[in-house]
């Protein structure tokens, strides 16, 4: 059994869906911070099965948490502070995404204008959809697939 | 400072008192006639539509104002690279009021959201053409009286028509419409217009892909091209572009009160026969067209004629 220690400030993302963990990496751009970060694959769940859990190490004013509700709104954000759990935070799926998902309609005129920011809004809550803010174009969140 | 993007972007009574002031200035021609004197609309035409932008400079130019644009990307600035929202930047600086035509879907957004002065979308690509629906709405509102109590067949390229997208927006705002949506398999209406728009309206509507069975209970018939410039393969366009032609004897099946109507130009399919028929109305909605422009023209820019 592979023993990752607790931290003392920072942010445990926990359920998260096993192997999704590195998109999430990649959403959050952890790799562009200066903080340690623990990956932790196919963890044992008695709810899951198996998980992925990622552990951050540090100030967490630069981690935009809201793109975690459109990645998987299942996963559990537990706010560290002085090694204990001093917040639990619900997720939710955002009303607006921008620079997350890119339209791929090759009509849209984000796919000739470079420059523009992709910026999809929520259009069906309940079916999860978001549509493109130029186009229209649909795109169902990742936790409806 | 307000824009027209989609057809939804004018409620149902500002769409009404828009319609009341075209009608008005259709009747009083020279009580319009200097409106605009001294002002200026840019036609900022990405793609060539000869029709659409004679159209707003006809209906400017009746108002007294002057028009000032370009007619193809290959002859603007789009050439070198430059951007929508730096075009629309810099005609802001030259000009009252514009109306942009792209093949990029969202392209007049962009560049509503950087302009100084009013922005008309004049079509951006397969997505909304709002003033051809204004243009639509006026000439169904001449001939009927009314734009609700109604049943509109809409036949042709449904799934890049966006004529066609943009009309059903604004017709599902009135009571009583009912849609029979005519095309072939391939080119039925997106998704999002069935799901988003006529089940969320609830409206009722049938997919048909015979226009003969249709003709009988139909009150509008809206007769669409089938265009080329909307399909990545030449192939795929020939073995559509005359599914379907309107001609005499399919006229025959319809009521003495149905109309015909259709954005122009059209290629083969409303036969010529057609054209002496009482019924057909594209000419009228061409016209049209010029009267609800100017009535446009001067929402936007906050005009008034006592």
């Amino acid at each position: 059994m592979l023993n990752i220690s607790g931290i003392k400030d920072g942010v445990v993302l926990d359920h998260i869906q096993a192997g999704k963990s590195m998109d999430i990496y990649k959403y959050l751009g952890l790799g562009k911070l200066d903080c340690t970060v623990a990956i932790i694959k196919n963890a044992r769940s008695s709810k899951m099965g198996r998980k992925d859990i990622i552990k951050i190490e540090g100030p967490m004013d630069d981690l935009n948490l809201e793109i975690l509700g459109y990645i998987d709104h299942n996963i559990t954000v537990n706010i560290i502070r002085d090694s204990k759990i001093a917040e639990k935070r619900t997720l939710s799926l955002p009303n607006r995404l921008v620079n997350v998902i890119h339209c791929k309609n090759p009509r849209c005129i984000t796919s000739i204008e470079q420059e523009l920011p992709h910026i999809f809004y929520l259009a069906d809550k309940g079916k999860e959809i978001y549509r493109c803010q130029y186009c229209e174009e649909k795109h169902k969140s990742k936790s409806s697939k | 400072m307000r824009h027209l993007l989609s057809p939804l972007d004018f409620s149902v009574e500002e769409t009404q008192k828009l319609l009341d002031l075209a009608c008005d200035i259709e009747k009083n021609r020279s009580k319009y006639a200097h409106v605009c004197d001294g002002m200026k609309l840019a036609t900022l035409f990405f793609e060539p539509s000869t029709r659409t932008r004679l159209s707003f400079e006809s209906a400017m130019l009746s108002l007294g104002g002057s028009v000032l644009g370009f007619s193809s990307a290959d002859s603007s600035s789009a050439a070198k690279g430059e951007s929508v929202a730096d075009t629309i930047r810099m005609i802001s600086c030259y000009s009252d009021i514009c109306a942009i035509r792209h093949p990029k879907e969202g392209s007049a957004f962009v560049a509503a959201s950087k302009s100084l002065i009013p922005v008309i979308n004049a079509g951006d690509g397969g997505h909304q053409h709002p003033t051809q629906t204004l243009t639509d709405l006026l000439t169904i509102y001449s001939l009927k009286g009314e734009l609700g109590n109604m049943t509109v067949g809409l036949c042709g390229d449904l799934k890049f028509g966006r004529t066609v997208h943009s009309l059903i927006h604004a017709l599902v705002r009135y009571p009583g419409i009912k849609f029979v949506l005519i095309s072939p398999p391939e080119l039925r209406v997106p998704d999002y217009i069935r799901e988003d728009v006529l089940d969320a309206h609830g409206i009722e509507y049938r997919e048909m892909t015979n226009l003969e069975d249709a003709m009988e209970e139909l009150d509008i018939l809206y007769m669409t091209r089938i265009q080329r410039e909307r399909f990545f393969n030449e192939e795929e366009y020939l073995r559509m572009k005359d599914y379907y032609v309107l001609d005499k004897e399919k006229m025959k099946l319809a009521k003495e009160d149905m109309y015909v109507l259709h954005p122009l130009p059209r290629v083969n399919e409303i036969s010529v026969e057609v054209d002496d028929d009482p019924r057909a109305k594209y000419f009228r909605q061409a016209q049209c067209g010029v009267y609800v422009r100017m009535a446009l023209i001067m929402t936007l820019l906050g005009l008034e004629v006592e």
